[in-house]
C-alpha cells in the first residue's frame, strides 16, 4: 500500500466547494432579484422567495463552506504530521456522503421541508446524517493526528479540531426533536428556552465554523504563502484558547430585547465585547505574518485574497461585538444591517479567504502553475468591490430601517408606516443586487481558471517528507 | 512550571486537546442554558395561552413550511415605537406551545405576533395570493397555490398532535379524535389564516404598559 498523500479525496472536496459556491451565490442573486421584482418567483413554490434563500443559506454554508474546510483540513493534516490520511476510504464515504445530503437537502428545502431553526433548517433524517458524516470526519482527522511523526500538533490542527468537535455538540443537541412523520418534527425545547438553543447553535455555527473552521485555514495556508512562519506561537496559543472559552458565551446577543431573561442578554453581551481580543489577536497574528513579505503581493494573487481577507475579518470581528451592545443593537437588530454584516464576514472572510487558498491550492495539487494570473487578478477586483458594495448598501437600508421604525412624532406616535419605509428600501435592494452580481462574476471566473488549470490532470502524488530533527515524534498519541 | 510548559502536554496529546477543547467549550452554554430549562417563566404557559387547535397548528406548520419567519419577526420588543406599531411587547410565557419558536431575525416585513384581528379572514385571503392587491407597494411573493391545495392531504395531522402530547402539550383524546374532521374541506389557504389570526391574542390589547 502507498504512502503518499491521500490527495485525491482533497481535489475532490475542492471541486465539490467551487460548484457549491456557484450554485449557493446565484441563488442568494435571485432572491435579492425577487426583493426588487417580487414577481420573480412565477408562482412556483420552490422559486418563492422563503424557499430559495433556505436553500442559498445551506447551499453556501454547509455546500461551499464546509467541503472546502473539509477538504482543506485532509490537506494540511497530513502535511503537518507527515503521515498519509487515516482511513481513506472513510474520507470517501464522508465525501460522497456530505455531497449527497447536501443535495438531497438543498432539494428537501424546496420541497418546503424546513425545520425553521436558522442555519439548521434541514429535517431530522438530514440531520442524522449530518451527525454521522461530521463524526467521521472526526476520525478520520483525529486519526490522521493520532498517527503522526512529528511530536507537536501543529496551531491549525488544533483550530480545524475545534471546528470538529464543538460543531458535532452544537448540532446534536440544538437539532434534538421528536419526528412527527418523515419529514416533520417538533423541537424539544419548547419558545423561549428554544430561542436560547437556537442562537447558542446559531452564534457558534458562525463561530465554530465561519471563524474557527477558517482560521483553521489561515493558521496552514498563509505562512505556506508567505513563506514565514507564523509570527508569535505564544499568541496563538493564547488567542485559541481565549476564543474557544468566550466564543460560546456570545449566542444571546441574538435575542437584546426578545422575551428571554436580561441576565443572559446581558452576559451574551459582555462576552461577545470580550471575543474581541482574541479575534484581533489572531489578526495580529496574521498580519504580522505577512509583513516583511509584502513584495509577494505584487505577483501572487493567492496571497492578495488572504490579505484582504484578514482585513475583512478584522473589520466584522469589531463590528460584531459593537452590534452586540445593547444600545446599538436596539436599531440593528431586525435589519439589513445584520445581512451586511454577515456578509461581510461571509464574503470578505469566509469566500476571499477560500478563494487565496484555492489559487494557491490547486495549482499544487495540479502540479503546473494557474493557468492565467490575469484572471485571478481581475477575479480579486470585482470580489473586492462585490464585497464593499454590498456592505455600503446593507449599512445604508439598514440604518434607516433602524432609524426610521424606531422614529416617534411630537405626539409620541409612529412617523413612518412599515410599507412607506419597506418602499424605501428599493434603491439599496437594486445596489445589493449588482453587488452580488460582481461578486457572483468573480467566482465564475475563478471557476474558469481552476478548471483550466486542472483539466487533464491527475491529482500529484505527494510523499511525506521525513520529520525534521527534533520535532520526530517517539511514539504520538 | 508555567503556561507554556502545561500547553507543551496538551499540544503533543491529542487525546487531552480533544479533551480539552470540549472542556472548555462546554462551560459558555452550561451557564446559560442549564438554568433557563428550569425557570418556570420560560416553561409554564401564560393563564389565557391555549395550544393551537388542529387547524391552527396545521397553518403554523406551513408557515413553516414557507420559510415565513425569514422575513417576518414574532417578537416585539418593550420599546415605545414598537409597542405603538404592533401591540403589547411579547413575552416568555405567550411562546410555550411554540416548537420551534418562531421569533425570526429579520424584519422585511413587520412583525406578526400582534396579528391576529387586526385584518378580516378576507383581507388575508387577498393578501396571501397576491399581496400587491392589497398593499400596491408590497415586495412579498405571492402564495396562489395555497388555495388549491387540502390542508392535511396525506392525513398526518394525529400523528403531529401525539407527538405534541408526547412533549407535554395538553390535547385531549377527543381533540385527536376528532382532529382530521376539523380540517376536512379546507385548503391551506384556511389552516394558514386561522393560523395568522389566533397570533398574540394572549394578551389583550389594553394590557400595554
Amino acid at each position: 500500500m502507498t504512502s503518499n498523500y491521500q490527495d485525491r479525496v482533497v481535489s475532490a472536496f475542492t471541486a465539490a466547494a467551487i460548484v457549491w459556491a456557484l450554485l449557493g451565490m446565484t441563488a442568494g442573486v435571485y432572491v435579492a432579484a425577487e426583493l426588487v421584482w417580487p414577481d420573480l418567483g412565477f408562482e412556483q413554490p420552490w422559486l418563492s422567495y422563503g424557499r430559495l434563500r433556505t436553500l442559498h443559506t445551506n447551499g453556501v454554508i454547509f455546500g461551499f463552506g464546509a467541503s472546502a474546510l473539509i477538504g482543506t483540513a485532509f490537506y494540511s493534516v497530513q502535511r503537518t504530521s507527515h503521515v498519509r490520511l487515516f482511513a481513506p476510504k472513510l474520507a470517501w464515504l464522508v465525501f460522497f456522503g456530505w455531497q449527497l445530503t447536501v443535495l438531497i437537502g438543498g432539494i428537501s428545502l424546496l420541497a418546503g421541508v424546513n425545520a425553521s431553526k436558522e442555519y439548521a433548517e434541514l429535517e431530522w433524517p438530514f440531520d442524522i446524517a449530518i451527525a454521522v458524516l461530521w463524526i467521521s470526519f472526526g476520525i478520520v482527522f483525529f486519526g490522521t493526528i493520532a498517527r503522526r511523526k512529528i511530536a507537536p500538533i501543529y496551531v491549525s490542527n488544533w483550530f480545524y479540531g475545534a471546528l470538529i468537535i464543538v460543531i458535532a455538540m452544537l448540532h446534536v443537541v440544538n437539532s434534538l426533536a421528536l419526528p412527527a412523520t418523515l419529514t416533520k418534527s417538533y423541537s424539544l425545547f419548547p419558545g423561549a428556552q428554544d430561542a436560547i438553543v437556537q442562537w447558542w447553535y446559531g452564534h457558534n455555527a458562525v463561530g465554530f465554523l465561519l471563524t474557527g473552521g477558517f482560521l483553521g485555514m489561515l493558521y496552514y495556508f498563509l505562512p505556506k504563502q508567505a513563506g514565514r512562519p507564523i509570527w508569535s506561537y505564544r499568541l496563538s496559543i493564547v488567542a485559541f484558547w481565549a476564543f474557544v472559552y468566550s466564543y460560546i458565551w456570545a449566542g444571546p446577543h441574538h435575542l437584546h430585547y426578545n422575551a428571554v431573561p436580561e441576565w443572559v442578554q446581558s452576559l451574551g453581551m459582555v462576552m461577545s465585547l470580550v471575543l474581541l481580543a482574541p479575534s484581533w489577536a489572531t489578526m495580529i497574528n496574521g498580519i504580522m505574518t505577512i509583513s516583511g513579505a509584502w513584495r509577494k503581493l505584487q505577483s501572487d494573487p493567492a496571497l492578495k485574497f488572504i490579505v484582504l481577507a484578514l482585513a475583512f475579518y478584522g473589520l466584522a470581528t469589531f463590528e460584531g461585538p459593537m452590534m452586540a451592545i445593547r444600545s446599538v443593537n436596539v436599531l440593528s437588530h431586525f435589519t439589513d444591517w445584520t445581512i451586511g454584516h454577515v456578509h461581510s464576514g461571509a464574503l470578505g472572510w469566509n469566500a476571499l479567504i477560500t478563494y487565496g487558498t484555492f489559487y494557491y491550492l490547486v495549482p499544487k495539487l495540479a502540479g503546473r502553475p494557474l493557468a492565467s494570473i490575469a484572471l485571478a487578478n481581475l477575479h480579486f477586483w470585482f470580489a473586492l468591490a462585490g464585497t464593499m458594495l454590498y456592505v455600503l448598501a446593507m449599512w445604508g437600508a439598514g440604518v434607516s430601517q433602524g432609524m426610521l421604525w424606531l422614529s416617534l412624532d411630537e405626539l409620541g406616535e409612529v412617523q413612518y408606516s412599515f410599507t412607506e419605509v419597506m418602499a424605501a428600501m428599493r434603491p439599496y435592494y437594486i445596489l445589493r443586487l449588482v453587488a452580488g452580481l460582481l461578486f457572483l462574476t468573480g467566482t465564475v471566473l475563478m471557476a474558469i481558471n481552476l478548471r483550466r488549470t486542472f483539466q487533464g490532470q491527475r491529482t500529484v502524488e505527494v510523499a511525506p517528507p521525513p520529520p525534521a530533527p527534533g520535532l520526530a515524534a517517539q511514539s504520538a498519541t | 512550571m508555567n503556561l507554556l510548559t502545561v500547553h507543551k502536554r496538551l499540544e503533543r496529546n491529542s487525546g487531552l486537546l480533544i479533551f480539552g477543547i470540549l472542556v472548555v467549550a462546554s462551560i459558555g452554554g452550561l451557564v446559560q442554558i442549564v438554568p433557563s430549562i428550569f425557570q418556570d417563566s420560560l416553561r409554564i404557559p401564560a393563564e389565557n395561552v391555549e395550544v393551537y387547535s388542529p387547524v391552527e397548528l396545521v397553518g403554523r406548520d406551513l408557515y413553516i413550511r414557507e420559510s415565513c419567519a425569514s422575513c417576518h419577526s414574532q417578537q416585539v420588543r418593550p420599546l415605545l415605537a414598537e409597542v405603538r406599531r404592533y401591540g403589547p411587547y411579547s413575552r416568555a410565557d405567550e411562546f410555550v406551545y411554540d416548537r420551534p419558536f418562531l421569533w425570526g431575525s429579520k424584519r422585511t416585513g413587520p412583525d406578526l405576533h400582534r396579528l391576529g384581528g387586526k385584518y378580516s379572514d378576507a383581507w388575508h385571503r387577498v393578501h396571501l395570493l397576491n399581496p400587491r392587491d392589497v398593499v400596491p407597494q408590497s415586495i412579498m411573493p405571492g402564495y396562489p397555490w395555497l388555495a388549491a391545495r387540502a390542508a392535511d392531504p396525506r392525513g398526518t395531522i394525529q400523528a403531529r398532535l401525539r407527538t405534541l402530547v408526547r412533549l407535554g402539550h395538553p390535547y385531549s383524546d377527543e381533540d385527536i379524535d376528532t382532529a382530521p374532521q376539523q380540517l376536512e374541506g379546507l385548503t391551506e389557504l384556511d389552516a394558514l389564516v386561522a393560523y395568522l389570526q389566533s397570533l398574540g391574542l394572549s394578551r389583550p390589547m389594553e394590557a400595554t404598559p
